[in-house]
Order: C-alpha cells, then sequence, then structure tokens
C-alpha cells in the first residue's frame, strides 16, 4: 500500500484544496462550489465504500444504488415522521438518523447478499442489479414517502454546535466524514481481513484449498460497503434537503462503477478523483449543453482506455508491479 | 490414516473413478500413477472437495472427509497442492504464506492491526520459506518469480497449512532437470514427517521417493504394491510402464 511520492504530493495537494475551497468560493463569490464540493466529499464516500468490493475483493456489484438511496430514503423518512408528530422530534437527530442510515441499509445488505453471493461473474452483476431496482420501484410506489416526486425534508439532521443552515459547516462535515471512512479503509486494507479479501479477488480457489470459508468474508465486505453507502446517502439528502427515487436508479449505480474505475479499481484514494472528475465533468458540461451526456461518454471512454489503472494510477506513473508488499 | 473405500464418479458416460479403493498410513509417501485420463486428478478433487463423488467413502482417521467442505477439510489435515500453480501473483512469496499462516491461526475477522508488520505471521512464513529453500525471494512478487520457484511457493502454502496428509498434484510439472531434482530432495526431506499422496508422470521422481505405489487406469487401481513389486507386474508393465 505504498504510494509513490508523486502520489502524496497530488493527496496533500488534494486535501490543501478541499479545506480551502470555503475560503476560494468566498473569493471567487461562487457559493455553488461549496455544494460541489460536499457533493464530491459525499459520492467519494459511496465510491470508496463500492471499491472494498469491486477494487479489492473483486465483486463488481451493480446494485449499489440501493443502499445509497436506502441510506438517504431512511433520513427523509424519519424527518418526515418527525414532521407530522408520529415519531418524536429526536429521530431527526443525526447521531440517532445518520447511525440509522448506516444499520439499515447494513442489515438489508446482510440478508440480499446471502442470496446475491450464492453466485458469481454476470449472474452476480444481475442479481445485484435485479434487487436494487426492486427498491427503485417499491419507493416510486410508495405515495405515503413521496412517490416518484422524492421526499423532501424541512431542515437538516441536527448536529452539535453547527447550525444547520451553515452551508461550510455542513462541506466540514462531509470532509470529516470522507477522511474517516478513507482513513478506516487504509486500515482496513492492510488488515488480516483486507489480506483476505485481497487473496479472494486473486484466487478464490486458492484460499479454499488453504482452508479459507470465504463465503463470510465476502459477505462481510458486501455489508461493510453497503453500510459506508448508506451513510453517504443521508449525507446526500442532508445535503439538498431532499430525496430523490433517482438515488436508486440503476444509473446511479453505473455511475458509481464508473467513478471506481475512472478513479483506479483497488486503489483506495482513487474513489476520490473519480467522484471528483465525475461531479465536476456532470456540473460544467451541464451549464455548457443541455446534451451534456454526448460529450460525457467519449471523455469517459477515452479516460478508461488511456488511463488503464483509473485516474489514480495515472498519477503514480508506475506500473503496476514494481512495488512489492501488499498492494 | 486415509481410507477410500469403492468411490465413484461419473461424468455422463464417462467413469472416472470405478469402486476405488486406498489406504495409506501414517508418515507414508504413496505414488498414484496412470496414463493420463485414469482419473487421477478426479481422485485428488474428490478428496480436496471439490468434486463431489457418487458413491463410496472418504475417511481420514476416522472422520467421514465427505460431510466436510473443502476449507474444513484443509482444517482437519488434509491439504492440497495444484498442477497448474495456483498462487497469489500479485502478492510477494512472503505475503503467500503469511496469508496460509494467518488462516491457520483462526478467523480473519480483525479490521485494524496491519497484518504484514504482525510477526506472529510473517515469522512462521519466513521458516516455512526457507524449509522450501525460498527464503531470499521472500519480498518478490509471485509474478516476478520463476516457474520453478512458484512450484516451491505452492508446496511452501501448502505445507504452511500443517497437513497430516498432502496431496501433490503433479508437483514436478514444467520443471527443468536441477529443479526437479531440488523438489524431489525437497520432498524426500519432508518424508516421515507426514503423509503424502503424490501424483506425478515422472517415474524417476515416484521410484526414488515412494514407499508404495498404486497403478490407476480407467479409474481403477489395477495394481497396488511396494515399488519393486510394481515394477516387476506384468500387468502395470502391459499398461502402462512399458517393455524394459
Amino acid at each position: 500500500m505504498a504510494e509513490t511520492p508523486r502520489q502524496i504530493a497530488v493527496l496533500a495537494l488534494a486535501a490543501a484544496l478541499f479545506v480551502a475551497l470555503p475560503a476560494i468560493a468566498a473569493a471567487t463569490a461562487r457559493p455553488d462550489l461549496i455544494t460541489l464540493g460536499s457533493q464530491i466529499a459525499i459520492m467519494a464516500i459511496a465510491v470508496a465504500g463500492l471499491d472494498l468490493l469491486m477494487g479489492r475483493t473483486g465483486l463488481p456489484s451493480f446494485g449499489h444504488a440501493a443502499w445509497l438511496g436506502l441510506g438517504g430514503y431512511t433520513v427523509a423518512i424519519l424527518a418526515t415522521h418527525a414532521a407530522q408528530g408520529s415519531l418524536p422530534p429526536w429521530v431527526t437527530q443525526a447521531w440517532f438518523a445518520w447511525p440509522a442510515a448506516i444499520v439499515i441499509p447494513a442489515v438489508l445488505a446482510l440478508a440480499i447478499g446471502a442470496l446475491c453471493l450464492r453466485t458469481t461473474g454476470i449472474s452476480f452483476i444481475m442479481i445485484t442489479l435485479a434487487f436494487a431496482q426492486m427498491f427503485f420501484f417499491l419507493f416510486i410506489a410508495l405515495k405515503a414517502y413521496g412517490g416518484d416526486d422524492g421526499l423532501s425534508m424541512r431542515r437538516r439532521n441536527a448536529l452539535p454546535f453547527i447550525a444547520p443552515r451553515d452551508d461550510v459547516a455542513f462541506f466540514y462535515v462531509c470532509l470529516a466524514a470522507l477522511a474517516l471512512v478513507l482513513f478506516g479503509l487504509r486500515r482496513l486494507a492492510a488488515s488480516r481481513f483486507g489480506t483476505v479479501l485481497d487473496g479472494i479477488r486473486q484466487n478464490e480457489r486458492r484460499m479454499a484449498a488453504i482452508g479459507l470459508a470465504t463465503f463470510r468474508y465476502k459477505l462481510a465486505a458486501f455489508v461493510l460497503s453497503a453500510a459506508i453507502a448508506g451513510l453517504a446517502g443521508a449525507l446526500h439528502v442532508n445535503l439538498f434537503r431532499f430525496a430523490s427515487p433517482d438515488l436508486l436508479h440503476w444509473t446511479m449505480s453505473g455511475e458509481l462503477m464508473v467513478m471506481v474505475v475512472l478513479g483506479g479499481l483497488g486503489s483506495l484514494w482513487g474513489p476520490v478523483f473519480g467522484a471528483a472528475a465525475m461531479v465536476l465533468l456532470h456540473a460544467f458540461l451541464a451549464q455548457w449543453t443541455e446534451h451534456w451526456q454526448i460529450v460525457l461518454g467519449p471523455i469517459l471512454i477515452a479516460a478508461v482506455l488511456l488511463a488503464r489503472r483509473g485516474l489514480w494510477g495515472a498519477v503514480g506513473g508506475r506500473r503496476r508491479g514494481a512495488s512489492g508488499g501488499r498492494a | 490414516m486415509l481410507d477410500i473405500s469403492g468411490l465413484c464418479k461419473r461424468f455422463g458416460g464417462l467413469v472416472a473413478t470405478d469402486a476405488f479403493n486406498l489406504a495409506i498410513a501414517p508418515g507414508e509417501l504413496h505414488a498414484l500413477i496412470g496414463p493420463n485420463g485414469a482419473g487421477k486428478t478426479t481422485l485428488i478433487g474428490q478428496l480436496a472437495g471439490e468434486l463431489h463423488p457418487d458413491a463410496g467413502t472418504i475417511h481420514l482417521d476416522g472422520a467421514d472427509l465427505l460431510a466436510l467442505s473443502p476449507p474444513a477439510r484443509v482444517k482437519a489435515g488434509l491439504t492440497r497442492s495444484f498442477q497448474i500453480t495456483q498462487v497469489l501473483m500479485q502478492s510477494t512469496a512472503l505475503d503467500n504464506v503469511a496469508l496460509v499462516e494467518q488462516i491457520r491461526q483462526g478467523h480473519s475477522f480483525r479490521f485494524w492491526r496491519q497484518a504484514a508488520s504482525d510477526r506472529r505471521l510473517t515469522d512462521p512464513a519466513m521458516a516455512m520459506l526457507d524449509r522450501v529453500g525460498l527464503a531470499p525471494r521472500a519480498h518478490i512478487t509471485a509474478e516476478n518469480l520463476s516457474h520453478g520457484e512458484r512450484r516451491q511457493l505452492e508446496l511452501a502454502m501448502a505445507l504452511a497449512t500443517r497437513p497430516r496428509l498432502l496431496l501433490l498434484d503433479e508437483p514436478m510439472a514444467g520443471l527443468g532437470a536441477s529443479e526437479a531434482a531440488a523438489m524431489t530432495a525437497l520432498l524426500a526431506g519432508l518424508k516421515g514427517q507426514l503423509a503424502m499422496l503424490l501424483v506425478e508422470h515422472d517415474m524417476d521422481t515416484v521410484f526414488a521417493l515412494a514407499d508404495r505405489i498404486t497403478v490407476m487406469q480407467n479409474g481403477r487401481a489395477i495394481a497396488s504394491g511396494l515399488p519393486d513389486a510394481i515394477r516387476a507386474d506384468p500387468v502395470v508393465r502391459d499398461a502402462y510402464l512399458g517393455a524394459p
């Protein structure tokens, strides 16, 4: 897991940019940059979680939007009930709502993962997609929670010491959450658990032949990545004060996968760059033309073809295998 | 310690294992020979648990192996090595063996402590690499090792599970003459410490190492006994060894 000097420099630069973003936004009178920065941090959390599954364990889940959406809807639904008085007001406190948005996707992922992980390859991709679409259609049909109009929440979940309308403070909350997730995943990558996931990706048959019951580790990775996506979903809905069924749509699952590949599979830091590239392209191309997706497509194809190991690999500038140790 | 009785496996019309019986004593090196397609690899697959037999029983020290999953069989003391090297190509030799050591020590639901600096894993792994003669190459990624070195690593990984019975599926496959001699010496050094079932085409190796030999043809054991008796057996010479 050794980063090259260039990668460390780029990381430091990215971190500095993030931290200084509110100052930059104030100096250039572009408050929308704050929202953009929050969006990047939130998507990076979800992408980092998916990368644990795709890049580290070798399980290409095409249903990750489900966990993002479930996390998001959890906080929005709690807020709706609190506003109606059918739940006590403290359920909108972040200390309750956010853990709930992590635990609910995790518990569902435990059950659904146990089924999906009986399959491999294309079947795994298809069954994860099917489950995610099931949740999409469920929430479209739930008129009590907005149906296909989505569900808005009046104010963000209350955090201690932070004013709910303070966009800059919320940006730093997202940034802190991202830092926490990345730090945790970095520890995890080189832990006993992480080395087992690495081994499963490289050669699952061999892992069984040296005595490892692989299923429970794959399931643990599945649940963990769903939990991380749940947190991202909760933050996303807080950012816009709106839970959209689009969060659950299969195109969101696809976008998450694209961001993982764009950043660099299994690269840990890559997700930040994959998410940043995608969110920024999205924002600036959409300003420029209504048909921004026509432009986005070729850019993504070029990026994936030119940087086979993703943006993070391109930053590193060294071929795989040149460095020893536990990659 | 290993008892195979009446084992049968069919693939459609092909009978790959046909009422096969075999017994291996503790510490014995038992060689299994036979022409291509005799069913040797299918037998290994059934012993390791990757294939399920249609009939028959397999017992290891009295325990019913057929009830166990492949990982559980490793825990019970039976480990296989592969004919086509199956190591983690992107990991170093040391990391490959340390991972086996980690799995042997118990569950891997440890999310925080860094495994690469954990001497409880690296020390025994290094000792194992030393045992197979790969210690100087410990920090090279497997994809940068030579074919012979990967075969040594393959053996080190299998040994690191501390098996009581080791299934060796053609350990000499693809090795040059000097590498094969080194591997033979390595296996000779292991004799007596654990039981081994050696599937091998190289007859020099087989006759140099084996305590007993079973000859397999069309899924059946056509002869079984001491090396000298096998060498002299007219049925075996007809079927496999050819005229002297």
